[in-house]
């Protein structure tokens, strides 16, 4: 029954095949990717830099994601804080943010706009000012936005202890947002030389998605980013993982009820989109263990055993640095420990391991991934999203005609052996979360009137 | 990843002076035949069918003993229903890679689908969502699991400072108010609810009478119109209309808390009580709030506090209308140590807006946001149908999109500091700390 109405969906899918899709390179390098959508007046503008955590160094890890920060500090023409107020005004909406393997600016705007966008982002592409005194308080905010983000999140915490153990030699073992020592010792000269060594437009992506004519854009691009000269790039290192030879553990203690358990396997990431088959397989692995609220990690253990109040399994399949994990988490119930989860967990893991995954169970997740694919042209900004993420990790915008199809074809056979190459006890990180009482065991209410001034 | 600031509410807008238009919605309005309202646009564009049923079945229907049981109950309608167990529920919906999502909020509890508009799914995907809405179990095994998740789940937060920050607040605030309720309730109260609270509450207010029925996508008005009556026909019927909230009222008094807690950084929150939907100072003060602390990078609360001091990652205000008057807040995160100069230099900030206004370059600049940014505003079906179901249950003009933005261009600065000035009592704010020493 569920094969039939898999084959009635399959057949009507390319009615919605990829929308229209354009690439240029200008002659500086600068690789633009157009995607036309026309069912709003709008459109998104987002510059990729291929600059991430990962391409940082120990002592000044952070900086990506600070130089993002001070990237709206101004220019010559466009003072500090003007790149806001000037979006503001035309009605747009702009943001900012760092990952491992890419940093990334964008601007929602009504159509007409898009020259205002092009402007400013080619003006600070080239021309950023760095000063002493604005990095100052910056660097301020992005020490908050550690404390906010990290330091008083227990799971964050886990999270940050558990890259760092799995990953000893590769960049992915340290966090995004920097050590709040090496924070606390930056200065405006590493943001500069950040900033100098990888802001260029051959080392960019400008993805455009919205109302808009290619070739118009094109023009638009060329007219303010083509003036902007290319730079020679370092040569970015591998720094490939070693084969990890047996488990890690490492434990957080910090305030807070429920435990929690991160379990990590180094997998590869997808390199070769056309003969690589193991990605998709982790994928589909991904999706049969946690893919919907009946998917295994749920129904077995939320659900039926009752083991865990929540859990979770997921797989990142692009990645710059080459690598990936595949990671498993969740908190006990009560009464039961993080040892139980582990057992329990693990005990699943066995199974696929075992006995494979069912025909069924695959059918499912591909029946979601055909919906997601069509659900995701609800968003504009998403669709820029996967562009510029595919672009800035290696990989090709056009791999997302042939994702589906890809993930169509796994089998059950090889998401069983995946499984079994890589789910292994002596390839594993485990990080758990030991929750301590506050110091103050009750949180003290103190109640005073107040009078405002 | 990380963001430079936080994404903010969205505002509405187009650019001054200028005709672009503010494209009208067709909006079709109608009711079926058991007295709930439909809300429809039509939008061929994309082969995928949007919908949700909205109740005023929000936790402001709670009782204080009871705390938690409209989340509950919501939660609950997707874990079993005609006979069909959670599992059964799940996989059906995955098969057809429909997705089932909802909320609940103070006012309102919604449940909403988004299916594939094939013929074939969609009359699956509709099929499932009819017995989630109108049979129920609430099976007992699974109601005892949920509730231990959920209580696990309350003793976490009660560690963690953004929640106990939000739960003093609303306490503060609304005191016995049913506004001041906790969404998720209290351990104790969630421990004791019995499966036939969730009945009863389920059959007091998931009534046809008044519910509320948004629709985007792929398909016709005539079909449209089906599934809003195969919907609504088998939801409760009769009985007590659901009683009105009791008015809010302000606080008379300023009223200042503090929370101790080991976190390295101090969670603010001030507040008073702000507007209703439909309120006649909404746009006064929506436009306003945005010079203020809504408007992300460009608002005064931002410049002053994080751009010209770096004391924070993120200050904001906001207003949230409801049904009865819902909370002006303000709030920030900062180093404990500078919990106080933040503090009061968000008390300046307010005061000076409240006592001069805001500069005619300003105001100018929030319009030409708000109003310049409205294409933004409708540019996805998600986006859509969830202001089809606000303007329906709230029972907003139908024009209320189309009018948006002419309300906001005819708002001035004297507008705004009198809004203010009558509705925001600074001296009488509700401020609560989290994250200081004891003292």
């Amino acid at each position: 029954m569920l094969t039939r109405w898999l084959v009635v969906l399959l057949a009507l899918l390319p009615a919605v095949a990829l929308a229209d899709v354009h690439e240029f390179k200008l002659a500086n390098g600068l690789k633009v990717v157009v995607q036309e959508d026309h069912r709003s007046p709008v459109v998104v503008s987002q510059v990729w830099y291929k600059a991430g955590s990962i391409d940082e160094f120990n002592g000044t890890t952070g900086v990506a994601h600070v130089l993002e920060h001070m990237m709206f500090k101004g220019t010559k023409k466009v003072p500090a804080g003007q790149f806001s107020r000037i979006i503001a005004a035309a009605g747009g909406k702009e943001n900012a943010f760092t990952g491992s393997d890419y940093t990334v600016y964008f601007q929602q705007l009504e159509k007409s706009n898009l020259p205002l966008a092009f402007r400013l982002e080619a003006d600070r592409m080239a021309n950023l000012q760095l000063t002493s005194g604005e990095f100052s308080k910056e660097i301020r905010v992005v020490m908050e936005e550690r404390r906010w983000r990290t330091e008083d999140k227990p799971q964050a915490q886990v999270y940050e202890q558990f890259q760092s153990a799995a990953y000893q030699v590769h960049p992915y073992g340290r966090p995004v947002i920097g050590w709040m020592n090496d924070l606390e010792h930056m200065t405006v000269a590493d943001a500069r030389a950040w900033y100098h060594r990888w802001y260029a437009p051959n080392n960019a992506t400008l993805v455009v998605v919205g109302d808009v004519d290619p070739q118009q854009v094109l023009k638009l691009a060329q007219q303010y980013f083509g003036p902007i000269k290319p730079q020679a790039l370092p040569l970015r290192k591998p720094q490939a993982e070693p084969e990890q030879k047996g488990e890690r553990r490492v434990t957080v203690k910090a305030p807070a009820k429920l435990p929690y358990l991160l379990m990590g396997y180094h997998v590869p990431a997808l390199q070769d989109a056309e003969h690589d088959w193991e990605p998709y397989a982790l994928e589909i692995l991904a999706g049969v263990l946690d893919g919907n609220a009946s998917a295994r990690l749920n129904q077995n253990l939320v659900r039926r055993d009752q083991i865990a109040i929540e859990v979770s399994a997921g797989y990142d399949l692009t990645q710059r640095g080459g690598l990936s994990m595949f990671l498993v988490d969740g908190s006990p119930s009560d009464g039961r420990s993080v040892d139980d989860l582990e057992y329990a967990l693990q005990d699943e893991i066995g199974r696929v391991k075992e006995d494979g995954v069912t025909d069924e169970e695959l059918l499912r997740v591909k029946a979601q991934v055909i919906a997601a694919d069509v659900y995701q042209r609800d968003s504009m900004f998403y669709q820029a999203m996967q562009i510029g993420k595919l672009e800035s990790t290696g990989l090709s915008w056009k791999f997302l005609k042939d994702y589906p199809a890809r993930l169509q074809a796994v089998t059950p056979a090889q998401v069983q052996a995946v499984a079994r190459k890589y789910l292994n006890d002596d390839n594993l990180t485990v990080a758990v979360l030991d929750p301590q009482p506050m110091d103050e065991s009750k949180p003290k209410h103190q109640e005073v009137p107040h009078a405002h001034r | 990843m990380l963001t430079a600031n936080k994404l903010l509410l969205a505002a509405c807008v187009l650019l001054l002076g200028s005709s672009v238009a503010c494209a009208g919605l067709p909006i079709q309005h109608w009711q079926t035949r058991t007295g709930a309202e439909v809300y429809f646009v039509e939008n061929h564009e994309l082969p995928i069918l949007d919908v949700s049923v909205n109740f005023s079945a929000g936790s402001s229907r709670d009782s204080r003993d009871k705390a938690g049981l409209a989340g509950v109950t919501h939660h609950m309608l997707m874990l079993g229903a005609a006979g069909l167990s959670d599992e059964e529920i799940s996989r059906r919906l995955a098969d057809i890679g429909a997705n089932l999502g909802g909320g609940v909020d103070a006012d309102r509890a919604s449940l909403s689908l988004r299916t594939l508009a094939n013929p074939r799914e969609s009359a699956l995907a509709l099929e499932l969502f009819g017995k989630i809405l109108q049979q129920p179990d609430f099976p007992q095994a699974v109601l005892e699991r949920e509730k231990a998740r959920i209580i696990s789940g309350l003793r976490e937060s009660a560690t963690q400072p953004e929640s106990i920050a939000s739960k003093a607040f609303y306490a503060a605030l609304y005191g016995s108010h049913p506004y001041g309720l906790v969404e998720a309730g209290e351990p104790e109260t969630v421990a004791a609810l019995k499966r036939n609270d969730l009945t009863d509450f389920y059959r007091a207010n998931y009534r046809a009478e008044g519910a509320v029925i948004a629709l985007i996508g792929d398909v016709s008005k005539d079909g449209a119109a089906q599934i809003a009556e195969s919907l609504s026909a088998g939801l409760p019927k009769g009985g007590q209309p659901v009683n009105a909230l009791p008015p809010v009222s302000n606080p008379q008094a300023g009223k200042l808390e503090r929370i101790a807690h080991p976190a390295s950084q101090a969670h603010i929150l001030l507040g008073y009580p702000g507007i209703k939907r439909g309120d006649a100072d909404y746009f006064p003060l929506y436009v306003g709030n945005y010079i203020l602390g809504g408007g992300g990078f460009v608002s005064r609360l931002t410049e002053e506090v994080r751009e010209k001091r770096g004391l924070a990652y993120s200050v904001y205000s906001y207003f949230m209308p409801l049904a009865e008057l819902g909370p002006f807040q303000i709030g920030l995160q900062t180093k404990r140590e500078q919990a106080e100069e933040a503090l009061k230099l968000v008390r300046q900030v307010l005061d000076k807006f409240i006592q001069g206004g805001p500069s005619e370059k300003e105001l100018k600049a929030a319009k030409q946001n708000i109003i310049g940014g409205f294409p933004l505003r409708i540019d996805s079906n998600g986006k859509i149908l969830d202001y089809l179901a606000v303007i329906g249950f709230y029972r907003l003009p139908l024009t209320y999109l189309d009018d948006f933005n002419s309300k906001v261009a005819k708002v001035t600065t004297a507008q705004i500091k009198d809004a203010f000035a009558r509705r925001i009592k600074p001296e009488h704010m509700v401020t609560v700390i989290v994250g200081t020493d004891a003292k």
